[in-house]
């Protein structure tokens, strides 16, 4: 049994796909050598190839990472004129003049994404555009560098080992190549700790942060791969056609590729060099649109993102996976979780927090709270509402920066540090509402929460794998790992979001409301996880409203009221206290109906 | 003496410039609290109601403020529109749909008019019969007054409208918390339609407004609008204040950098003054520092 788990059932047919598509793919730019094909035909490939790889840095930004860019074209552009620029006016070789014209839009991009990428969605929009403006203003009013409108012409052809590719016919073979790469490279992306992260950032930043994900470093490489690839495009583009000129990098060009990329399909290379290829031949196969068809374009946008939000490709891999349902790759045990690694057992507190204050405005939700986590406890944090548990939560966890106050974890002043720091410290975290990534799989949720910083796991991506699997074993998940947790029941999901925190190896567990929204029954086995957790010598600090599930797993409560400290003990005591009993039942102070 | 009145003159520009940006930003603003999103077409409502005073005042010779009246009432129209056919099918998607199909409809629009009217850019007459008035060594031209009083009594009846009257209250409820505005019997999709009407005649008077002082072109409007949101930025990101500041602070700054330095690169030092604030202040002047709720 184990030996058949551990080997994929049909990994033979899977290969003969493979060769199949890569002999079909290899096919493709050799047909031009066994048919004759005329000159214009070649052009519009080579048009189609070139925007094909631009636009692939629009499925690594805007399809995995979700970050929008609308400079794609001045990226592209940077690549065109540093090519020709380097080898018409400064006599550079081909591959030096692309190389520094790669680079020069990378470092475009890190520069543009450190100064924005902070910011969120709307600002690099506009930011881009900007961007995009400014770049174009330049072309066209720096004469003396960039020939101004008029563009620069006679770019050389790159040489490959002293062959020059002078033929078109070999220069489209070499550009074919070169988009390969970037697809295959494209395509594997998501399955690295960077893709993992990207896709994260994608579906719920703050999660993604919380859980260990460094989501600016995340975004800036996103951006800057994507601007990189824009280079690269643009290089191809300017030797391919020995001519560039502003036109080739407007910020109608940027529009077009933002089209091309979400017509084939935002989420996969395939679908961006699919979405490449069809504009560049539909033009030409409606020919009387050539007069409004960026107004088509226009359209066409609208009427993607409302109907066809995953563009053709995800149109067609869903009618494909409804006629071939998708294999799932059988799983492999694992073994259990481990809780032993690394644990301190000194007995000192694993969390102390002194004078913590977080105002609003005027509004003092949290106002001076010393509290200590004591290291093997499970701590309650409890209140009515608006009491400021969540709100503490936050600060404790870093997603608010306090007003006042210090919170030392683990011997380190954490008070200042970005959330994905102190989940690196080991401060593991669950939402009241919960926080997975939708669109990525069980497995995939909790990988991300496994690869956080500091918590070394050997074997790679297979390690990682095992980590998680275990994880989701331990909260009872361990079945249908490969399910999109936005299909799963919301149960299901609660255990997902803990089987991540669990996968980071955390030292203090911090769980939001994890009663929330579940039945009696699930509740049960909540207890039963909590209990079982304990057991294991993991730290807990939970908010709950239900003193049930608070009253069965804690070991001490700590109560608020009104942003304040009113008590705390162990739960029979503190709970029996009149004024925590006046706090929940409000006796006294009266503050009229509510 | 002379050095002073160049640059009360160029002030004078400067503001009546900014003017225009702030009422786009205006327009941004109040989409931006209603439905969390940038109308990339913001600087379209622009262009179209410019379009459509040349329409009534060139092509039908209506008198002028019969054409202004229709104008608005055609960007009201177009409001709806806009709402019912770019905003409300993606209104429970994330912000990045709804602001790429924008943007979609910013293309549309925008080559749409190119169809119909034609590349060649049209000139605008004046909405007053004088040119303007010498004040010392000032010339102040009259399309330039009547924007700044224009963009002065759209301000102050925004203000009226929105915290004197029970539509305006229900407006603002609306941005601030939906779900509750719902429990509380607001239409919450009637008032959306309402800021994407109003919204529109906002920008289209932008566009009526500066028609006479730029040509008429279909690039009019996304110049302004890059303009206008750089504007809200430096104001605060949202703020109506700040939005209004923002846009003369934006006007003034342009007017004087193309006066001292260059001229050709006029539409980069707002992109400048944008990109220092990001750096430095990216909260904009009247902006808080928000933080999403877990």
């Amino acid at each position: 049994m184990k030996a058949e788990e551990l080997k994929a059932p049909s990994a033979g047919a899977s290969q003969g796909k493979l060769i199949a598509l890569l002999v079909l793919g290899a096919l493709i730019p050799l047909l031009p050598f066994l048919i004759p094909v005329s000159q214009y035909t070649l052009n519009i490939f080579m048009n189609a190839v070139t925007y094909a790889v631009a636009v692939l840095g629009m499925v690594v930004v805007l399809g995995y990472t979700g970050q929008i860019n609308l400079a794609q074209a001045a990226f592209f552009g940077i690549g065109a004129y540093s090519v020709a620029l380097g080898t018409v006016g400064w006599g550079l070789s081909f591959w030096m003049a692309a190389g520094s014209g790669i680079v020069a839009a990378g470092l475009a991009g890190l520069v543009l994404g450190l100064t924005t990428l902070r910011l969120g969605g709307h600002y690099l929009a506009m930011i881009t555009i900007s961007f995009q403006q400014i770049f174009d203003l330049i072309l066209v009013n720096w004469v003396e560098v960039t020939h101004g409108p008029d563009g620069i012409a006679g770019i050389p052809r790159p040489s490959v080992f002293g062959f020059v590719l002078a033929d078109d016919r070999f220069y489209l073979l070499f550009c074919v190549a070169v988009l390969y790469a970037c697809i295959a490279f494209v395509w594997w992306l998501p399955s690295t700790r960077l893709g993992r992260a990207m896709r994260a950032v994608r579906e719920n930043e703050l999660a993604a942060e919380v859980v260990g994900v460094h989501t600016l470093r995340t975004k800036v490489f996103a951006f800057t791969l994507s601007a990189m690839l824009g280079g690269i495009a643009g290089a191809l583009y300017a030797a391919g056609f020995a001519y560039i000129s502003p036109d080739n990098s407007s910020f109608a060009r940027s529009i077009e590729f933002l089209t091309m990329v979400l017509l084939g399909g935002v989420q996969s290379p395939f679908g961006g060099a699919m979405g490449t290829v069809l504009l560049i031949l539909l033009p030409e196969w409606l020919r009387f649109l050539k007069q409004i068809y960026l107004a088509i374009y226009g359209l066409a946008v609208i009427l993607i993102m409302v109907f066809l939000p995953e563009g053709i490709w995800g149109l067609v891999r869903g009618g494909w996976r409804k006629l071939v349902p998708e294999r799932v790759p059988p799983r492999r045990s694992v073994p259990p979780l481990d809780f032993d690694a690394g644990r301190v057992a000194d007995g000192k507190p694993i969390m102390r927090i002194t004078g913590l204050q977080k105002h609003f405005g005027g509004l003092r939700a949290v106002d001076g709270i010393d509290l200590e986590v004591a290291r093997g406890s499970v701590h309650a944090l409890i209140g009515p509402n608006g009491s400021g548990k969540t709100t503490s939560l936050n600060v404790v966890n870093g997603i608010y920066s306090p007003t006042g106050g210090q919170i030392v974890f683990e011997g380190v002043d954490v008070t200042a540090m970005k959330p994905h720091q102190r989940a690196g410290l080991g401060m593991g975290r669950t939402f009241q509402n919960i926080r997975l990534f939708q669109s990525l799989s069980a497995l995939e949720n909790v990988m991300v929460g496994a690869q956080r910083d500091n918590n070394p796991i050997p074997g790679g991506r297979r390690g990682l794998e095992d980590r998680a699997l275990a994880a989701l074993d331990f909260v009872g998940m361990g079945e249908n790992v490969h399910m999109l947790v936005k299909n799963m029941p919301y149960g299901h999901q609660r255990m997902v979001e803990i089987a991540r925190t669990l996968a980071g190896h955390p030292s203090l567990l911090l769980l939001d409301e994890p009663g929330a929204g579940l039945n009696q029954t699930e509740k049960q086995e909540l207890v039963a996880l909590l209990l079982r957790l304990r057991g294991h010598g993991l730290t807990i600090f939970l908010i709950d409203h239900d003193m049930g599930v608070v009253e069965k797993v804690s070991d001490r409560i700590t109560v608020l009221n009104f942003g304040k400290k009113i008590a705390e003990g162990a739960p029979a005591e503190v709970l029996r206290q009149p004024d925590v009993i006046a706090a929940y039942l409000g006796e006294a102070p009266v503050h009229g109906p509510a | 003496m002379s050095a002073l009145f160049d640059n009360l003159q160029v002030l004078f520009q400067g503001l009546a410039l900014g003017s225009i940006y702030a009422l786009v930003a205006l327009g941004f603003v109040l989409i931006i609290r209603a439905t969390n999103v940038v109308n990339f077409a913001q600087g379209d409502f622009a262009m179209l109601g410019a379009y459509a005073i040349v329409t009534f005042l060139v092509g039908l010779q209506l008198p002028y403020v019969v054409s202004i009246i229709l104008a608005l009432l055609v960007m009201a129209v177009f409001g709806m529109l806009f709402n019912l056919g770019v905003y409300y099918p993606l209104r429970n998607r994330s912000f990045l749909p709804v602001i790429i199909s924008t943007l979609g409809a910013s293309i549309f629009l925008q080559n749409t008019v190119l169809a119909v009217f034609g590349p060649q850019p049209k000139p605008l007459d004046k909405i007053l019969n004088i040119d303007g008035i010498q004040v010392g060594g000032v010339f102040l031209d009259s399309q330039y007054l009547v924007i700044l009083v224009v963009t002065l009594f759209a301000v102050a009846f925004q203000y009226f409208f929105f915290e004197h009257t029970l539509l305006g209250k229900k407006l603002q409820a609306t941005s601030q918390d939906k779900d509750m505005a719902r429990l509380l019997g607001i239409p919450v999709a009637t008032m959306i339609a309402i800021t994407f009407i109003y919204s529109a005649a906002l920008g289209g008077l932008a566009g009526i407004l500066v028609a006479p002082i730029l040509f008429v072109s279909i690039g009019l409007g996304s110049i302004i609008a890059l303009k206008a949101f750089a504007a809200t930025i430096i104001g605060g990101f949202g703020d109506v204040t700040g939005a209004i500041v923002g846009g003369l602070l934006l006007g003034v700054i342009e007017s004087f950098a193309a006066y001292y330095i260059s001229v050709p690169y006029k539409d980069a030092y707002a992109f400048l003054a944008l990109f220092l604030f990001l750096l430095l202040r990216p909260q904009g002047i009247f902006g808080e520092r928000v933080s999403e709720k877990a």
